[in-house]
Protein backbone atom coordinates (compact mmCIF):
# COMPACT_ATOMS: atom_id res chain seq x y z
CA UNK A 1 0.00 0.00 0.00
CA UNK A 2 1.05 3.41 -0.93
CA UNK A 3 0.32 4.79 2.28
CA UNK A 4 2.57 2.73 4.40
CA UNK A 5 5.19 2.75 2.22
CA UNK A 6 5.11 6.96 3.19
CA UNK A 7 7.79 8.34 5.57
CA UNK A 8 5.38 10.46 6.77
CA UNK A 9 3.10 7.79 8.75
CA UNK A 10 5.52 5.21 9.32
CA UNK A 11 7.77 7.81 11.29
CA UNK A 12 5.78 8.96 13.72
CA UNK A 13 4.12 4.81 14.12
CA UNK A 14 7.65 3.69 14.66
CA UNK A 15 8.22 6.31 17.48
CA UNK A 16 4.78 5.36 19.23
CA UNK A 17 6.05 1.65 18.35
CA UNK A 18 8.70 2.48 20.56
CA UNK A 19 7.09 4.28 23.14
CA UNK A 20 5.27 1.19 23.58
CA UNK A 21 8.11 -1.45 23.51
CA UNK A 22 10.34 0.00 25.64
CA UNK A 23 8.48 -1.18 29.11
CA UNK A 24 8.10 -5.18 27.30
CA UNK A 25 12.66 -4.77 27.33
CA UNK A 26 12.52 -3.03 31.26
CA UNK A 27 9.96 -5.72 32.45
CA UNK A 28 9.53 -2.75 35.11
CA UNK A 29 5.81 -1.51 35.92
CA UNK A 30 7.42 2.22 36.41
CA UNK A 31 8.81 2.26 32.92
CA UNK A 32 5.13 0.77 31.69
CA UNK A 33 3.39 3.81 33.63
CA UNK A 34 5.82 6.43 32.33
CA UNK A 35 5.49 5.26 29.31
CA UNK A 36 2.01 5.08 29.58
CA UNK A 37 1.56 8.72 30.34
CA UNK A 38 4.01 9.25 27.26
CA UNK A 39 1.44 7.23 25.06
CA UNK A 40 -1.51 9.10 26.39
CA UNK A 41 0.01 12.79 25.92
CA UNK A 42 0.99 11.47 22.06
CA UNK A 43 -2.65 10.15 21.53
CA UNK A 44 -4.60 13.08 22.91
CA UNK A 45 -2.20 15.72 21.53
CA UNK A 46 -2.64 14.09 17.93
CA UNK A 47 -6.62 14.14 18.29
CA UNK A 48 -6.15 17.86 19.43
CA UNK A 49 -4.44 18.73 16.50
CA UNK A 50 -6.86 17.42 13.90
CA UNK A 51 -8.68 20.61 15.12
CA UNK A 52 -6.33 22.63 16.59
CA UNK A 53 -3.22 21.95 13.44
CA UNK A 54 -5.52 20.83 10.98
CA UNK A 55 -8.42 23.21 10.84
CA UNK A 56 -7.04 25.83 13.16
CA UNK A 57 -9.64 26.41 16.10
CA UNK A 58 -8.28 26.58 19.60
CA UNK A 59 -10.08 24.19 21.88
CA UNK A 60 -8.60 25.03 25.65
CA UNK A 61 -11.16 22.50 26.88
CA UNK A 62 -10.17 19.45 25.30
CA UNK A 63 -9.73 17.55 28.43
CA UNK A 64 -13.47 17.31 28.60
CA UNK A 65 -14.14 14.64 26.24
CA UNK A 66 -11.73 12.58 28.03
CA UNK A 67 -13.63 13.53 31.29
CA UNK A 68 -16.66 12.65 29.84
CA UNK A 69 -16.05 9.57 28.46
CA UNK A 70 -13.79 8.29 31.26
CA UNK A 71 -17.24 9.06 33.43
CA UNK A 72 -19.41 7.11 30.89
CA UNK A 73 -17.20 4.16 30.85
CA UNK A 74 -16.09 3.84 34.00
CA UNK A 75 -19.83 4.11 35.11
CA UNK A 76 -20.31 0.97 32.83
CA UNK A 77 -17.61 -0.89 33.82
CA UNK A 78 -18.09 -0.14 37.68
CA UNK A 79 -21.91 -0.43 38.02
CA UNK A 80 -23.11 -2.55 35.10
CA UNK A 81 -19.82 -4.77 34.97
CA UNK A 82 -19.08 -3.88 31.38
CA UNK A 83 -16.14 -5.33 29.55
CA UNK A 84 -13.32 -2.46 29.68
CA UNK A 85 -12.92 -2.68 25.48
CA UNK A 86 -16.51 -2.09 24.97
CA UNK A 87 -16.66 0.33 27.75
CA UNK A 88 -13.54 2.11 26.25
CA UNK A 89 -15.56 2.56 22.83
CA UNK A 90 -19.17 3.90 24.43
CA UNK A 91 -16.45 6.54 26.15
CA UNK A 92 -15.61 7.45 22.97
CA UNK A 93 -19.32 7.53 21.29
CA UNK A 94 -20.39 9.96 24.35
CA UNK A 95 -17.33 12.09 23.46
CA UNK A 96 -18.38 11.81 19.80
CA UNK A 97 -21.98 12.50 20.57
CA UNK A 98 -21.22 15.73 23.01
CA UNK A 99 -18.65 17.48 20.03
CA UNK A 100 -21.78 16.87 17.80
CA UNK A 101 -24.00 18.70 19.83
CA UNK A 102 -21.14 21.24 20.67
CA UNK A 103 -20.72 21.73 17.14
CA UNK A 104 -23.46 22.57 15.73
CA UNK A 105 -23.44 25.16 18.60
CA UNK A 106 -19.85 26.62 19.43
CA UNK A 107 -18.05 26.21 16.22
CA UNK A 108 -19.96 28.87 15.00
CA UNK A 109 -18.19 30.87 17.34
CA UNK A 110 -14.81 32.19 15.65
CA UNK A 111 -11.29 32.55 16.94
CA UNK A 112 -10.84 33.79 20.96
CA UNK A 113 -14.66 32.97 21.02
CA UNK A 114 -14.59 29.45 20.87
CA UNK A 115 -11.73 28.80 22.74
CA UNK A 116 -13.36 30.41 25.53
CA UNK A 117 -16.72 28.46 25.16
CA UNK A 118 -14.75 25.33 25.33
CA UNK A 119 -13.05 26.44 28.82
CA UNK A 120 -16.79 26.86 29.41
CA UNK A 121 -17.92 23.97 28.20
CA UNK A 122 -15.16 21.59 30.62
CA UNK A 123 -16.15 23.52 33.83
CA UNK A 124 -19.91 23.10 32.78
CA UNK A 125 -19.14 19.56 33.11
CA UNK A 126 -17.47 19.38 36.03
CA UNK A 127 -20.34 21.22 37.44
CA UNK A 128 -22.79 18.67 36.34
CA UNK A 129 -20.97 15.71 37.57
CA UNK A 130 -20.05 17.19 40.70
CA UNK A 131 -24.04 17.37 40.97
CA UNK A 132 -25.12 13.73 39.30
CA UNK A 133 -25.82 11.24 41.80
CA UNK A 134 -25.23 8.22 39.12
CA UNK A 135 -21.79 9.40 38.51
CA UNK A 136 -21.39 9.46 42.28
CA UNK A 137 -21.21 13.24 42.59
CA UNK A 138 -18.69 15.27 44.47
CA UNK A 139 -17.21 11.81 45.29
CA UNK A 140 -16.81 10.28 41.94
CA UNK A 141 -17.11 6.92 41.66
CA UNK A 142 -14.40 4.03 43.02
CA UNK A 143 -13.62 0.79 41.30
CA UNK A 144 -14.46 -2.36 43.33
CA UNK A 145 -11.44 -3.93 42.91
CA UNK A 146 -13.02 -7.48 42.25
CA UNK A 147 -13.65 -6.33 39.35
CA UNK A 148 -10.09 -6.70 37.80
CA UNK A 149 -10.11 -10.55 38.52
CA UNK A 150 -12.22 -10.51 35.59
CA UNK A 151 -8.91 -9.86 34.02
CA UNK A 152 -6.48 -11.82 35.71
CA UNK A 153 -5.68 -9.99 38.48
CA UNK A 154 -4.84 -6.19 38.70
CA UNK A 155 -1.19 -6.98 37.20
CA UNK A 156 -3.10 -8.39 33.79
CA UNK A 157 -5.60 -5.91 33.84
CA UNK A 158 -2.94 -3.04 34.11
CA UNK A 159 -1.06 -4.29 31.11
CA UNK A 160 -4.05 -4.88 29.30
CA UNK A 161 -4.59 -1.38 29.57
CA UNK A 162 -1.19 -0.43 28.45
CA UNK A 163 -1.55 -2.01 25.20
CA UNK A 164 -5.28 -1.20 24.34
CA UNK A 165 -3.99 2.41 25.20
CA UNK A 166 -0.86 1.76 22.96
CA UNK A 167 -3.05 0.42 20.16
CA UNK A 168 -4.77 3.14 20.16
CA UNK A 169 -2.38 5.84 20.05
CA UNK A 170 -1.19 3.62 16.73
CA UNK A 171 -4.76 4.07 15.27
CA UNK A 172 -4.63 7.87 16.20
CA UNK A 173 -1.54 8.18 14.46
CA UNK A 174 -2.98 6.40 11.18
CA UNK A 175 -6.19 8.63 11.60
CA UNK A 176 -4.37 11.81 12.10
CA UNK A 177 -2.24 10.93 8.55
CA UNK A 178 -5.37 9.52 6.97
CA UNK A 179 -7.10 12.69 7.42
CA UNK A 180 -4.26 14.99 6.58
CA UNK A 181 -4.43 12.97 3.10
CA UNK A 182 -8.16 13.41 2.35
CA UNK A 183 -10.19 15.61 0.58
CA UNK A 184 -11.61 16.28 4.03
CA UNK A 185 -8.61 17.00 5.53
CA UNK A 186 -7.76 19.45 2.67
CA UNK A 187 -11.05 21.16 3.40
CA UNK A 188 -10.22 21.44 7.37
CA UNK A 189 -6.69 23.18 5.95
CA UNK A 190 -8.53 25.40 3.61
CA UNK A 191 -10.91 26.47 6.67
CA UNK A 192 -7.54 26.80 8.46
CA UNK A 193 -6.36 29.10 6.33
CA UNK A 194 -9.24 31.00 5.52
CA UNK A 195 -12.74 30.28 6.44
CA UNK A 196 -14.57 32.75 4.27
CA UNK A 197 -12.41 31.87 0.78
CA UNK A 198 -13.00 28.41 1.95
CA UNK A 199 -17.12 28.19 2.00
CA UNK A 200 -16.43 30.86 -1.22
CA UNK A 201 -14.65 27.78 -3.17
CA UNK A 202 -17.58 25.36 -2.24
CA UNK A 203 -16.33 23.82 1.52
CA UNK A 204 -19.12 23.24 3.63
CA UNK A 205 -17.15 24.71 6.26
CA UNK A 206 -19.84 23.99 9.10
CA UNK A 207 -20.14 20.45 8.64
CA UNK A 208 -16.35 20.23 8.48
CA UNK A 209 -15.65 21.58 11.43
CA UNK A 210 -18.20 19.25 13.32
CA UNK A 211 -16.48 16.31 12.12
CA UNK A 212 -12.64 17.77 12.36
CA UNK A 213 -14.56 18.25 16.38
CA UNK A 214 -16.42 14.64 16.41
CA UNK A 215 -12.78 12.86 15.48
CA UNK A 216 -10.79 15.21 18.10
CA UNK A 217 -13.03 14.27 20.98
CA UNK A 218 -13.65 10.41 20.27
CA UNK A 219 -10.44 9.43 21.07
CA UNK A 220 -9.90 11.80 24.33
CA UNK A 221 -13.24 9.84 25.14
CA UNK A 222 -11.68 6.46 24.83
CA UNK A 223 -8.25 7.08 26.26
CA UNK A 224 -10.37 8.36 29.27
CA UNK A 225 -11.87 4.92 29.52
CA UNK A 226 -8.47 3.24 29.59
CA UNK A 227 -6.91 5.95 32.19
CA UNK A 228 -9.54 5.64 34.49
CA UNK A 229 -9.71 1.80 34.95
CA UNK A 230 -6.25 1.75 35.30
CA UNK A 231 -6.65 4.56 38.22
CA UNK A 232 -9.41 2.86 39.72
CA UNK A 233 -10.72 6.09 40.84
CA UNK A 234 -12.62 8.89 39.14
CA UNK A 235 -13.71 12.52 40.25
CA UNK A 236 -14.95 15.79 38.61
CA UNK A 237 -11.84 16.88 39.33
CA UNK A 238 -9.47 14.53 37.98
CA UNK A 239 -11.73 14.15 34.84
CA UNK A 240 -11.95 18.06 34.00
CA UNK A 241 -8.10 19.06 34.71
CA UNK A 242 -7.99 22.40 32.65
CA UNK A 243 -3.82 22.41 33.27
CA UNK A 244 -4.08 19.25 31.35
CA UNK A 245 -5.53 20.75 28.14
CA UNK A 246 -3.23 23.74 28.31
CA UNK A 247 -0.21 21.41 28.66
CA UNK A 248 -2.23 19.58 25.28
CA UNK A 249 -1.97 22.65 23.64
CA UNK A 250 1.48 23.17 24.66
CA UNK A 251 2.28 19.79 23.59
CA UNK A 252 0.60 20.15 20.18
CA UNK A 253 2.78 23.23 19.42
CA UNK A 254 5.84 22.49 20.44
CA UNK A 255 6.00 19.33 18.13
CA UNK A 256 4.32 21.44 15.30
CA UNK A 257 0.91 22.08 14.96
CA UNK A 258 -0.71 20.95 11.61
CA UNK A 259 1.66 18.13 11.21
CA UNK A 260 1.59 14.40 12.07
CA UNK A 261 4.80 13.73 13.55
CA UNK A 262 4.21 16.87 15.73
CA UNK A 263 2.02 16.09 18.30
CA UNK A 264 3.52 12.63 18.65
CA UNK A 265 6.73 14.26 19.19
CA UNK A 266 5.61 17.51 21.49
CA UNK A 267 3.69 14.85 23.17
CA UNK A 268 6.70 12.69 24.43
CA UNK A 269 9.22 15.39 24.73
CA UNK A 270 6.84 17.47 26.74
CA UNK A 271 6.31 14.52 29.28
CA UNK A 272 9.46 14.18 29.73
CA UNK A 273 10.74 17.77 30.40
CA UNK A 274 7.58 17.51 33.33
CA UNK A 275 9.08 14.18 34.65
CA UNK A 276 12.53 16.33 35.36
CA UNK A 277 11.02 19.00 36.43
CA UNK A 278 8.30 16.95 38.83
CA UNK A 279 12.13 15.69 40.80
CA UNK A 280 13.36 18.88 40.99
CA UNK A 281 12.04 20.45 44.40
CA UNK A 282 12.88 23.68 42.78
CA UNK A 283 10.27 23.06 39.54
CA UNK A 284 7.69 20.83 40.88
CA UNK A 285 5.46 23.79 42.20
CA UNK A 286 5.88 25.48 39.59
CA UNK A 287 5.37 23.07 36.26
CA UNK A 288 2.36 24.46 35.30
CA UNK A 289 4.08 28.37 35.19
CA UNK A 290 6.99 26.48 32.74
CA UNK A 291 4.26 25.46 30.75
CA UNK A 292 3.40 28.77 29.79
CA UNK A 293 6.34 30.36 29.63
CA UNK A 294 7.29 27.62 27.17
CA UNK A 295 3.44 28.47 25.17
CA UNK A 296 5.15 31.47 25.08
CA UNK A 297 8.32 30.89 23.51
CA UNK A 298 6.54 28.73 20.79
CA UNK A 299 4.45 31.15 19.76
CA UNK A 300 7.11 33.66 19.90
CA UNK A 301 9.79 32.09 18.37
CA UNK A 302 8.67 28.77 16.41
CA UNK A 303 4.90 29.37 16.30
CA UNK A 304 5.00 26.24 13.58
CA UNK A 305 7.00 23.69 16.11
CA UNK A 306 9.75 21.28 16.11
CA UNK A 307 8.71 19.70 12.67
CA UNK A 308 6.99 22.50 11.11
CA UNK A 309 10.45 24.47 11.41
CA UNK A 310 12.41 21.70 10.37
CA UNK A 311 10.09 21.65 7.29
CA UNK A 312 10.68 24.99 6.14
CA UNK A 313 14.13 25.19 7.21
CA UNK A 314 14.97 21.88 4.94
CA UNK A 315 12.60 21.35 1.45
CA UNK A 316 14.06 17.82 1.47
CA UNK A 317 12.10 17.16 4.89
CA UNK A 318 9.26 17.89 3.46
CA UNK A 319 8.63 14.43 1.29
CA UNK A 320 9.44 12.61 4.91
CA UNK A 321 7.92 14.31 8.03
CA UNK A 322 4.54 14.59 7.63
CA UNK B 1 -31.13 32.31 -18.01
CA UNK B 2 -28.04 31.65 -15.93
CA UNK B 3 -28.85 34.01 -13.63
CA UNK B 4 -31.31 36.68 -12.89
CA UNK B 5 -30.65 39.37 -10.22
CA UNK B 6 -34.21 41.14 -9.32
CA UNK B 7 -34.04 44.47 -7.56
CA UNK B 8 -31.40 43.71 -5.43
CA UNK B 9 -30.72 45.92 -2.81
CA UNK B 10 -27.91 45.83 -0.16
CA UNK B 11 -27.79 48.25 2.84
CA UNK B 12 -25.08 48.80 5.12
CA UNK B 13 -26.21 51.11 8.14
CA UNK B 14 -27.46 54.11 6.21
CA UNK B 15 -25.25 53.59 3.50
CA UNK B 16 -26.86 51.70 0.40
CA UNK B 17 -24.15 50.26 -1.36
CA UNK B 18 -26.58 48.90 -4.02
CA UNK B 19 -29.74 50.11 -4.84
CA UNK B 20 -32.58 48.14 -7.01
CA UNK B 21 -29.91 46.53 -9.44
CA UNK B 22 -31.92 44.60 -11.55
CA UNK B 23 -30.42 42.19 -14.80
CA UNK B 24 -31.09 39.02 -16.56
CA UNK B 25 -27.48 37.05 -17.93
CA UNK B 26 -28.40 34.56 -20.48
CA UNK B 27 -25.30 31.75 -20.80
CA UNK B 28 -22.30 32.15 -22.94
CA UNK B 29 -21.58 35.85 -22.65
CA UNK B 30 -19.42 38.07 -20.82
CA UNK B 31 -21.00 40.97 -18.98
CA UNK B 32 -18.67 43.80 -18.02
CA UNK B 33 -19.50 45.78 -14.87
CA UNK B 34 -18.15 49.32 -14.60
CA UNK B 35 -18.54 52.30 -12.29
CA UNK B 36 -16.21 54.18 -10.48
CA UNK B 37 -14.50 53.64 -6.64
CA UNK B 38 -17.04 52.90 -4.14
CA UNK B 39 -20.04 52.45 -6.56
CA UNK B 40 -21.40 49.19 -5.38
CA UNK B 41 -19.53 46.62 -7.85
CA UNK B 42 -17.41 44.27 -5.21
CA UNK B 43 -20.96 44.39 -2.92
CA UNK B 44 -23.10 43.33 -5.86
CA UNK B 45 -20.96 40.54 -6.14
CA UNK B 46 -21.11 39.33 -2.87
CA UNK B 47 -24.52 39.78 -3.04
CA UNK B 48 -24.77 37.37 -5.45
CA UNK B 49 -22.75 34.74 -4.17
CA UNK B 50 -23.97 34.56 -0.91
CA UNK B 51 -21.20 37.02 0.91
CA UNK B 52 -24.32 39.12 1.95
CA UNK B 53 -28.07 38.26 1.91
CA UNK B 54 -29.28 41.73 -0.01
CA UNK B 55 -31.55 43.81 1.98
CA UNK B 56 -34.37 43.43 -0.59
CA UNK B 57 -34.30 41.53 -3.77
CA UNK B 58 -33.83 38.14 -5.38
CA UNK B 59 -30.83 36.03 -7.13
CA UNK B 60 -31.36 33.58 -8.80
CA UNK B 61 -28.73 31.25 -10.44
CA UNK B 62 -29.92 28.54 -13.13
CA UNK B 63 -33.61 28.64 -11.78
CA UNK B 64 -32.57 28.02 -8.59
CA UNK B 65 -33.20 30.96 -5.76
CA UNK B 66 -30.40 31.27 -3.96
CA UNK B 67 -31.01 34.97 -2.11
CA UNK B 68 -28.97 34.91 1.05
CA UNK B 69 -28.04 30.93 0.74
CA UNK B 70 -24.61 30.41 2.32
CA UNK B 71 -21.44 30.82 -0.46
CA UNK B 72 -20.82 27.33 -0.38
CA UNK B 73 -23.90 26.46 -1.64
CA UNK B 74 -23.51 28.66 -4.67
CA UNK B 75 -20.16 27.37 -5.52
CA UNK B 76 -21.70 24.05 -5.40
CA UNK B 77 -24.09 24.94 -7.74
CA UNK B 78 -21.83 26.06 -10.33
CA UNK B 79 -21.02 29.52 -9.73
CA UNK B 80 -17.33 30.56 -8.48
CA UNK B 81 -15.73 34.13 -8.07
CA UNK B 82 -12.54 35.36 -7.48
CA UNK B 83 -11.55 38.31 -5.06
CA UNK B 84 -10.31 41.99 -5.83
CA UNK B 85 -8.21 41.54 -2.43
CA UNK B 86 -6.33 38.16 -2.97
CA UNK B 87 -7.23 35.64 -0.64
CA UNK B 88 -4.69 32.84 -1.14
CA UNK B 89 -4.79 29.88 1.32
CA UNK B 90 -1.31 30.81 2.54
CA UNK B 91 0.28 27.72 3.85
CA UNK B 92 -0.84 25.75 1.66
CA UNK B 93 1.03 25.21 -1.64
CA UNK B 94 -0.82 27.05 -4.99
CA UNK B 95 -1.24 23.15 -6.26
CA UNK B 96 -3.06 22.30 -2.75
CA UNK B 97 -5.04 25.96 -3.44
CA UNK B 98 -6.21 24.82 -6.58
CA UNK B 99 -7.19 21.04 -5.55
CA UNK B 100 -9.79 22.75 -2.86
CA UNK B 101 -10.89 24.37 -5.86
CA UNK B 102 -11.69 20.98 -7.95
CA UNK B 103 -12.55 19.18 -4.90
CA UNK B 104 -15.29 21.60 -3.83
CA UNK B 105 -16.93 23.04 -6.72
CA UNK B 106 -19.38 22.58 -9.22
CA UNK B 107 -17.87 18.61 -10.11
CA UNK B 108 -17.00 17.69 -6.33
CA UNK B 109 -14.21 15.89 -7.30
CA UNK B 110 -11.99 13.01 -5.18
CA UNK B 111 -8.63 14.07 -4.75
CA UNK B 112 -7.13 11.67 -7.41
CA UNK B 113 -9.20 13.21 -9.74
CA UNK B 114 -9.03 17.03 -8.30
CA UNK B 115 -5.17 17.01 -8.56
CA UNK B 116 -5.45 15.83 -12.18
CA UNK B 117 -7.53 19.05 -13.32
CA UNK B 118 -5.40 21.45 -11.15
CA UNK B 119 -2.34 20.99 -12.48
CA UNK B 120 -4.62 20.97 -16.16
CA UNK B 121 -5.94 24.51 -15.01
CA UNK B 122 -2.11 25.65 -13.27
CA UNK B 123 -0.48 25.01 -16.54
CA UNK B 124 -3.57 26.97 -18.20
CA UNK B 125 -3.11 29.93 -16.20
CA UNK B 126 0.44 29.78 -16.17
CA UNK B 127 1.61 28.38 -13.03
CA UNK B 128 2.58 25.44 -13.28
CA UNK B 129 5.90 26.10 -12.85
CA UNK B 130 4.83 27.53 -9.14
CA UNK B 131 2.54 24.70 -8.40
CA UNK B 132 4.75 23.45 -5.17
CA UNK B 133 5.44 26.71 -3.50
CA UNK B 134 3.33 28.09 -0.85
CA UNK B 135 0.60 30.60 -2.38
CA UNK B 136 1.82 32.96 0.61
CA UNK B 137 4.71 33.13 -1.24
CA UNK B 138 3.68 34.44 -4.51
CA UNK B 139 3.57 37.96 -5.99
CA UNK B 140 0.33 39.70 -6.68
CA UNK B 141 0.19 38.99 -10.41
CA UNK B 142 0.98 35.64 -9.62
CA UNK B 143 -1.81 35.54 -6.77
CA UNK B 144 -4.39 36.93 -9.04
CA UNK B 145 -3.72 34.09 -11.48
CA UNK B 146 -4.02 31.60 -8.62
CA UNK B 147 -7.34 33.52 -7.29
CA UNK B 148 -8.76 32.46 -11.39
CA UNK B 149 -7.18 29.27 -10.94
CA UNK B 150 -8.49 28.04 -8.51
CA UNK B 151 -12.41 29.32 -9.43
CA UNK B 152 -11.53 27.18 -12.60
CA UNK B 153 -10.78 23.91 -10.59
CA UNK B 154 -14.42 24.40 -10.23
CA UNK B 155 -15.41 24.03 -13.25
CA UNK B 156 -18.38 26.89 -13.17
CA UNK B 157 -21.18 27.55 -15.41
CA UNK B 158 -21.02 31.11 -14.47
CA UNK B 159 -17.49 32.88 -12.90
CA UNK B 160 -17.03 36.40 -11.12
CA UNK B 161 -14.08 37.90 -11.89
CA UNK B 162 -13.46 41.41 -9.72
CA UNK B 163 -10.44 43.44 -10.88
CA UNK B 164 -8.29 40.37 -12.63
CA UNK B 165 -6.57 42.97 -14.50
CA UNK B 166 -5.88 45.54 -11.25
CA UNK B 167 -1.94 45.96 -10.70
CA UNK B 168 -1.01 43.80 -13.08
CA UNK B 169 1.74 45.24 -16.01
CA UNK B 170 1.16 45.79 -19.77
CA UNK B 171 2.20 42.05 -20.79
CA UNK B 172 0.42 40.58 -17.63
CA UNK B 173 -2.93 42.05 -18.76
CA UNK B 174 -2.56 41.03 -22.62
CA UNK B 175 -1.72 37.77 -21.13
CA UNK B 176 -4.94 37.89 -18.97
CA UNK B 177 -6.94 38.95 -21.65
CA UNK B 178 -6.35 35.82 -24.01
CA UNK B 179 -6.84 33.69 -20.73
CA UNK B 180 -10.60 35.28 -20.14
CA UNK B 181 -11.30 34.68 -23.79
CA UNK B 182 -10.24 31.22 -23.95
CA UNK B 183 -12.40 30.77 -20.85
CA UNK B 184 -15.30 32.06 -22.55
CA UNK B 185 -14.83 30.12 -25.12
CA UNK B 186 -14.92 26.92 -22.95
CA UNK B 187 -18.58 27.79 -22.75
CA UNK B 188 -18.06 29.53 -19.33
CA UNK B 189 -20.21 32.79 -18.55
CA UNK B 190 -18.36 35.77 -17.57
CA UNK B 191 -19.36 38.84 -15.07
CA UNK B 192 -15.99 40.76 -14.75
CA UNK B 193 -15.69 43.88 -12.63
CA UNK B 194 -12.81 45.98 -14.60
CA UNK B 195 -11.20 49.50 -14.43
CA UNK B 196 -9.20 49.07 -17.31
CA UNK B 197 -11.79 50.21 -19.98
CA UNK B 198 -10.32 49.22 -23.08
CA UNK B 199 -10.10 44.88 -21.46
CA UNK B 200 -13.95 45.29 -20.49
CA UNK B 201 -15.01 47.46 -24.33
CA UNK B 202 -13.72 44.79 -26.06
CA UNK B 203 -13.59 41.58 -23.86
CA UNK B 204 -17.93 42.40 -23.09
CA UNK B 205 -20.69 41.38 -25.05
CA UNK B 206 -22.64 43.91 -22.93
CA UNK B 207 -21.93 46.10 -20.27
CA UNK B 208 -23.31 47.44 -16.68
CA UNK B 209 -22.37 50.80 -15.08
CA UNK B 210 -23.57 51.26 -11.53
CA UNK B 211 -23.10 54.56 -9.44
CA UNK B 212 -23.75 55.32 -6.05
CA UNK B 213 -25.26 51.59 -6.20
CA UNK B 214 -27.67 52.34 -8.74
CA UNK B 215 -27.46 50.83 -12.26
CA UNK B 216 -27.24 54.20 -14.86
CA UNK B 217 -26.95 52.68 -17.54
CA UNK B 218 -26.62 48.89 -19.61
CA UNK B 219 -26.16 47.83 -22.89
CA UNK B 220 -23.37 47.11 -25.57
CA UNK B 221 -20.29 48.66 -24.90
CA UNK B 222 -20.91 50.91 -28.16
CA UNK B 223 -24.16 52.26 -26.46
CA UNK B 224 -23.02 52.67 -23.21
CA UNK B 225 -19.55 54.79 -24.18
CA UNK B 226 -21.87 56.97 -25.68
CA UNK B 227 -24.44 57.26 -22.75
CA UNK B 228 -24.34 60.87 -21.57
CA UNK B 229 -24.75 59.74 -17.89
CA UNK B 230 -22.38 57.32 -18.20
CA UNK B 231 -19.65 59.78 -19.58
CA UNK B 232 -20.02 62.14 -16.81
CA UNK B 233 -20.52 60.08 -13.73
CA UNK B 234 -17.60 57.93 -15.22
CA UNK B 235 -15.99 58.74 -17.95
CA UNK B 236 -15.45 61.64 -17.24
CA UNK B 237 -13.78 62.17 -20.94
CA UNK B 238 -16.80 62.32 -24.01
CA UNK B 239 -13.87 60.96 -26.47
CA UNK B 240 -12.38 59.06 -24.16
CA UNK B 241 -14.82 55.56 -24.54
CA UNK B 242 -14.84 56.33 -28.48
CA UNK B 243 -11.08 56.41 -28.50
CA UNK B 244 -10.37 53.19 -25.94
CA UNK B 245 -12.43 51.09 -28.83
CA UNK B 246 -10.60 52.66 -31.43
CA UNK B 247 -7.52 51.45 -29.93
CA UNK B 248 -8.32 47.92 -29.88
CA UNK B 249 -9.21 47.99 -32.80
CA UNK B 250 -6.13 48.65 -34.64
N1 LIG C 1 -19.03 45.34 4.74
C1 LIG C 1 -19.29 46.65 4.53
N2 LIG C 1 -19.71 47.43 5.52
C2 LIG C 1 -19.97 48.74 5.33
N3 LIG C 1 -19.82 49.35 4.15
C3 LIG C 1 -19.41 48.63 3.10
C4 LIG C 1 -19.11 47.24 3.23
N4 LIG C 1 -18.71 46.78 2.02
C5 LIG C 1 -18.75 47.83 1.19
N5 LIG C 1 -19.19 48.95 1.82
C6 LIG C 1 -19.39 50.25 1.22
O1 LIG C 1 -20.23 50.08 0.11
C7 LIG C 1 -19.83 50.91 -0.95
C8 LIG C 1 -19.56 50.07 -2.17
O2 LIG C 1 -18.36 49.36 -2.00
P1 LIG C 1 -17.82 48.32 -3.05
O3 LIG C 1 -18.92 47.40 -3.41
O4 LIG C 1 -16.59 47.71 -2.51
O5 LIG C 1 -17.46 49.25 -4.28
P2 LIG C 1 -16.69 48.92 -5.62
O6 LIG C 1 -16.35 47.47 -5.63
O7 LIG C 1 -17.60 49.32 -6.70
O8 LIG C 1 -15.46 49.78 -5.59
C9 LIG C 1 -18.62 51.69 -0.47
O9 LIG C 1 -19.06 52.94 -0.02
C10 LIG C 1 -18.11 50.85 0.67
O10 LIG C 1 -17.46 51.65 1.62
MG1 LIG D 1 -14.54 46.51 -5.67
Amino acid sequence: MKTLRSPGLWLPLLLVAAFAVYPLITGSASTRESMFTVLMSVALASSLNILLGYTGYVSFGHIVFFGLGGYVGFYLIDEQGWHLFPAALLGGVAAGLLALLLGLSILRLRGAYFALATIGINEAMKAFAKQFALFGGPNGMELNFAIYRGYGGANAALWLVFWSLAVLALVVIFVSFKVKKSKFGLGLMAIREDEDAAEVMGVVAPRAKTWAYVLSAIFPGMIGVLFFFKNGVIEPESAFRLHLSIELLVMVMLGGQGTVLGPALGGAAYQSLRRTLLTSPMFRDIQLVVAGVLLLLIVLFIPSGAVGWLRSRWAALRRVLE
Amino acid sequence: MILQVNNVTKQFGGLTAVKNVTFDLPPGQILGLIGPNGAGKTTLFNCINGVYTPTRGKVSFRGEDITGAPTYRAARLGLARTHQIVRPLNELTVRENVIVGACYGREGLGLAKAEHVADEVLAFVGLAARANLLAGSLNVAQKKRLEMARALAARPYLLLLDEVLAGLNTAEVSGMIATIRQIREQGVTIIMIEHIMHAVMNLSDRIIVLNYGEMIAAGTPEEVSQNPQVIEAYLGDPELAARLLEEEKR
